[in-house]
Formats: C-alpha cells, structure tokens, sequence
C-alpha cells in the first residue's frame, strides 16, 4: 500500500525540484504559488509573514519524515483508511438499462464517505493540525459550507485539545442542523455569518478578519484547494491520498487504471485529490463536476462555466463576478458547492486542457442521490450526487469494458432535511 | 512637487479622510468630499465598494452594503474622482480598495482611468509586494502612486521588500485587525513610526481605530499623517444624504486638534 513508509515528499513527485518534469501536470505552483496565471498570494500585508511562515513550515513537514508518519498513522486507526474502492454493480446495469448496444462503462466509487466524520474533509483537517501543532498555535478557526469540513476539523480540535472557532453562515446553519450540533457537541464554537449572502464565502470572509485579528496564536484551516499559496498546494497534498489510493486499488483490482475519474467540484478538494495522482496518465480522462443550481442561465456556482478569471480570497481564479468585479452569489442545493469561486489549479487544469469541466442541475442531482440510495444502499451527499448523475451521463457512451470512477466524497445523512423538502416530504 | 508629497506639512501631521464612493448614494459623495476639506482633510481617500470587504470591519462592511445596494458601479466612482478634481484642483485623492474590482478590466485599463480621473495614488488591501505586477507597474507607468500599507506584523527584514517601489506616503496599519475595532497603544505607534521612518523618506501616516480628537493628536505628535474612516463612515450611517455638515464638524475637530498637537 501506499502506506509503506516513504518520507512524505517522496511521495509526490512534483515536490522535490529533482524529480521535477517539464512536461508533468503534477508540477505546479511554481514558487510563487502560481498555477499559470492562477492562484498567488492575494492577502492583506497583516498575513502575509503568516503565509510564508506557513509555507516554511510546510517545506519543513515535507522533508521531516515523523510528519508522513503521525499523518498516516492518523489517517489509518483515526480516519479508517484506505478507503475502499468499490464495484458499483447494480448502478451500472441500472444505466446499462438506458444505453445502446455494446454501451454502459463499469461504475465504481471511492468510497471516501466511509471516513470518520463521513466525508474527505477530514483528511486535509489531519494535516493542517499536524502543522499547526509544528507551528506552535493554540487557537484553530475555519470557515464551512455544508458543515463537513466545520465538523472534521472540529473533530481533529477535540482530537488534539485545541479550542475551535467554526464561522458559518447563517443560511447554511438553517439548511444544516445537524452539523452544527455535531460541532457543539465536539467542542466548536459555531459562528452565525450574517452578511452578504450568508452562505460559504462570506463565512470565508469573517473567518479571514479573525485570523488577521490573532495572527500570533491562530491557524486557519481552509476547507478547500483554494485561498493564498500553499494552501491549494498543501490541501491537495493532503487530499491526494484519494487518488492515490483509488490508483494503487484500481491497478491490484483490474490490473489497469480507469478510463475516466468523476467528482463534484465547489472549492475542488475532493477532485483535485482524486484526480492529482492520475494527470501523468494520459488514458484517464478526468471531469469536473460543477453545480449548475437551478441551470446555468439562472442561479447556479458554476464558476468555470458562468464566470471569468479575478482575485478573491487569496487567489486568483474563476469567479462568479458582474463586470465590475462585484463577486455574485452563487446557488446551488448542495451547501457544500455553494460557493462563487473555485480552487486555483482547477482554473489552470482547464484552461490547460486537461480536465475536462461539466455541470449538473440540483435536479438532476436529486434524481442521482435517490438513485444511489435505491440501486446501492448507499444516502450519498448532495455534493457526490451532482458527480453520480454525471457518472450516469457519461457511462452510457461508453463500451462496456471501459472504468468510470466516481469519488463518493460525503455520505448523505447531513442533507436528509434539504432532499426531503425538495421532495415535498415532512420528517 | 506631486500633489501628494506636498500635502504633508513640515509643522503638522496632515489628516487622511476616508469614506466609501457612492455612500449612501452616488449623489451623494460630491458634498460629503467637500465637507471633508472644509473640515480641515489633507487628503482624501475614496473608498472603492466591494462585495467581500475582508479587511474592514462591521462600519465599513455596511458603508460598502449601502453604496453597492445604492447601484454603484466603478463608473460612478471614477466619475466622482473627476468632479472632485475639477472641485479642488490641489487637493490630493486616492482611491482604497480590493484587487477584483481595480483589475477585473485590465492592470492598464485601471492605471488609465486613474490618470484620467485626477487620482494620485491607489491602496490596495490585497496585493501585497509578491503580487506587485498585479497592478502596481500599470500604475507607476502612469505616475499614479501605489501606497503600501506596513502592519505590525511586518519585520525589519521584510520592511525594505515594502519600501521598494513604493510611492506617495507609507500606511501604517496600526492594529493587527480589521478597520475601526481597536486602537494601538501610542507606546507602540511610536515605536512602529520610529522603525519605519528609520528605514523611508516617505512620510508615515497612521491608521485604524482612531476616532477622537486626541487619539488624532497622540498620532499627530509622531507621524506625518493620521488616518481617520470607520469614525467618519458611521456618521454616514446616522446621518445618509443630510450627512455632510455633521461630517464637515467632526472633520474639524479632529484637524483642530491636529492642527495645535506639536
């Protein structure tokens, strides 16, 4: 497995300048935190020692092999890794059903929703912790959307008896109930985010004016493969034990990769982490999941479909903006992809061309989550939802032989309120 | 001689008066400018209004909710620079605000409508110095100053990475914090000040947290320059489109007691 132990900057290739390749998808940031013309260090002059404090401490945890080794010990007994990967038998006949002759790829899933806490969140919350502990902070604030990430690293601040300060906002904190008891109960101080929307980004905001306000004890963890260099790096390092692992399962279990990688896409952590492994291999095709809300003519988080490039949050990316830059609010039924923006090296994955992005409606959605719920036993997020209706979309195309691979990134319990409403259903 | 460099006094700190373009409106800017140079300001600073104002705190977040509920576009706020320019030819005004809206048309499209508009120098909150070709070399080509904020997390070590390339006067964000919170101890404004102005001839202005006639004082007693927003926007926020005089009052009262600090 993966597991063996191998210092953590051997691990990925784009890490070490030796192992650099000039023609790799897996060697960016440059120095500067820059994928392309993506990403960088767009912060107030306050954070900005904190950033490259943090970045040395980084490089420092790469080359330090006690820091791969607490990290995956935790990841092993804490998070219950490898997650498995699985043969989604009955969902690929139910698409098979509906396709030509010859048609209908193998459905298989990663099953990351089987995580403690149920969602890949808690992966990247493992290894910011470790690195704030490296650095000497005592205090942890982080933004959440869905509640997913705002419960793990309420989990990892239990964990390692560290106080928590979750902001959130306040719409999603209607639509999330149970997540926020879930943080209480873990210890997390949960706080209402009021302005602007409500929702993801301005809870992104407050999060930001905390942390400039106690930059000497705090460490934010970012939730997502975006804000100022290295968090986009150092999230998807931490993330791409999913791609990793899906890589080394897939290859022991079919003898071959897949053809084509699925995830749904808000920040981008999940995909960026299932897909990083895999961009040296041509003959995996990749696509990107974006939320089309209510269509991408009307309220939508589409951000590379229906936006164009600016700075926000610490980087540059795809953001939905009016032409003056105002950032717009974005929509979609899923909280955790309710975002307006999207993680930096996502924006150069497509404008490189190597990923391919799509988008699927909060209907369509829907229909996935009750899909997977009656074809497998299995109450996904709405977030992987939006990835298994394209998985549906997209196997139907393909022959038979060929491996679609979704990433189950959350399991469904959290949304249990919002689908029932959708439905028309009382709890 | 620009316009800026020669709005610091030799004898006296010069005020900095910020508020936010199109607050509570558009129409409104215009008189409330003025009453800030009919109360003594020195130097306008015309806030930029943003959807995510990250760096501000709860008065100016609403400043910038108002004025963009208001209709505000970047137009307008441009259009307010160039009126204020024909109003007061000598009175210097920078505009303040975030990366997206300052770059969203181009670096040099900005750079342009700065120059044009009469605007001598820009803040932007989130390009520090390892983002500079951002925006910073568009403006300098234009002779727009580009105003680099120092806080007090900002070493010795990193002090002359600020320095360079920077024009007009140096910001000294007094507080590690967003605007209008807290105010810094004058021990350590004093220290800060010393620091800075031992490594630049720019002249030092003060910021964040000052609110008082004698908060403005303590600052004007050691740096070039105080600068005053949050205090100013709120009385906006009481008083919307009949604002003005009861701006041009208290404006006053802080460049009074500016005024007889040294």
């Amino acid at each position: 497995m993966w597991t063996e132990s191998l210092p953590f900057a051997k691990r990925f290739a784009h890490m070490t300048k030796h192992d650099k390749l000039s023609n790799s998808f897996r060697n960016q940031p440059d120095e500067r935190g820059h994928f392309g013309q993506f990403g960088g260090r767009y912060v107030a002059e306050t954070l900005m020692p904190l950033i490259l404090d943090l970045e040395k401490h980084y490089r420092a945890a790469q080359a330090d092999p006690a820091f791969a080794e607490e990290f995956d010990d935790l990841l092993e007994h804490y998070v219950g890794r490898p997650s498995p990967l699985y043969f989604a038998e009955r969902v690929t006949e139910h698409v098979r059903k509906e396709a030509p002759e010859g048609k209908g790829a193998q459905i298989w899933f990663k099953r990351d929703e089987l995580n403690h806490t149920g969602a890949h969140k808690i992966n990247n919350c493992i290894g910011q912790i470790l690195l704030a502990k490296r650095m000497g902070k005592t205090r942890i604030i982080a933004e959440t959307g869905a509640g997913q990430h705002g419960v793990a690293t309420a989990t990892v601040c239990a964990r390692f008896g560290l106080p928590c300060v979750i902001y959130m906002g306040a719409t999603d904190i209607e639509r999330q109930k149970p997540n926020i008891f879930r943080m209480r109960l873990l210890g997390a101080e949960v706080v209402p985010v009021t302005s602007g929307s409500a929702t993801l980004k301005d809870a992104m905001n407050d999060a930001l004016r905390d942390w400039v306000a106690n930059v000497h004890d705090t460490f934010y963890i970012i939730g997502t493969a975006a804000g100022p260099h290295p968090y986009p790096e150092l999230v998807r390092d931490f993330q791409s034990v999913i791609g990793r692992e899906a890589r080394e399962q897939m290859l022991a279990r079919t003898g071959r990769l897949p053809d084509m990688l699925v995830a749904a896409i808000g920040g981008g952590s999940n995909a960026i982490g299932l897909f990083h492994p895999f961009l040296d291999d041509p003959d995996v095709e990749m696509l990107g999941i974006e939320a089309a809300g209510r269509g991408l003519e009307k309220e939508h988080a589409a951000s590379l479909a229906g936006g164009k490039p600016g700075i926000l949050h610490g980087n540059k990316t795809y953001l939905l903006q009016d032409e003056d830059g105002q950032i717009d609010e974005a929509h979609s039924i899923s909280a955790g992809l309710d975002y307006p923006g999207i993680g930096p090296e996502h924006s150069w994955l497509k404008e490189s061309g190597r990923v391919r992005y799509d988008s699927v409606t909060d209907t369509e959605a829907l229909e996935a989550f009750q899909l997977l719920c009656g074809t497998e036993g299995i109450i996904p997020a709405l977030e992987p939802s939006h990835a298994i209706a394209a998985v549906a979309r997209e196997a139907v195309k393909m022959d038979k032989d060929q491996i679609i691979l979704a990433n189950l990134c959350g399991r469904g319990d959290k949304d249990i309120f919002t689908v029932a409403e959708a439905l028309g259903t009382e709890i | 001689m620009t316009r800026l460099s020669s709005s610091f006094p030799a004898d006296r700190a010069a005020l900095v008066a910020f508020v936010t373009g199109g607050d509570p409106t558009t129409a409104d800017t215009g008189a409330i400018l003025d009453a800030l140079v009919e109360g003594g300001a020195d130097i306008i600073e015309l806030g930029m209004p943003f959807t995510d104002p990250m760096a501000d705190g709860p008065a100016i977040q609403a400043a910038n909710i108002r004025s963009l509920s208001a209709g505000t576009k970047t137009a307008d706020i441009l259009n307010i620079a160039t009126a204020f320019r024909e109003r007061h030819p000598s009175v210097p005004l920078v505009l303040m605000g975030y990366a997206n809206p300052m770059t969203i048309r181009g670096a040099d499209w900005f750079a342009d409508a700065c120059a044009n508009a009469g605007v001598d120098g820009v803040i932007c909150v989130d390009i520090p110095v390892e983002e500079d070709d951002s925006l910073g070399d568009a403006l300098r080509a234009k002779d727009v100053a580009v105003i680099r904020l120092a806080t007090p997390t900002t070493d010795t070590e990193r002090l002359p990475e600020i320095l360079n390339n920077a024009s007009g006067f140096l910001y000294y964000v007094s507080v590690a914090g967003i605007t209008g919170l807290q105010q810094a101890a004058q021990a350590s404004i004093e220290e800060a000040v010393a620091r800075l102005k031992a490594g630049t001839d720019l002249p030092v202005a003060v910021g964040f947290g000052v609110r008082t006639p004698e908060q403005a004082a303590d600052i004007a007693r050691v740096a070039d320059g105080v600068v005053v927003g949050s205090a100013i926007v709120e009385i906006i926020a009481e008083h919307g489109a009949n604002a003005a005089p009861h701006v041009k009052d208290y404006v006053k009262s802080l460049s009074d007691a500016i005024r007889s600090a040294r």
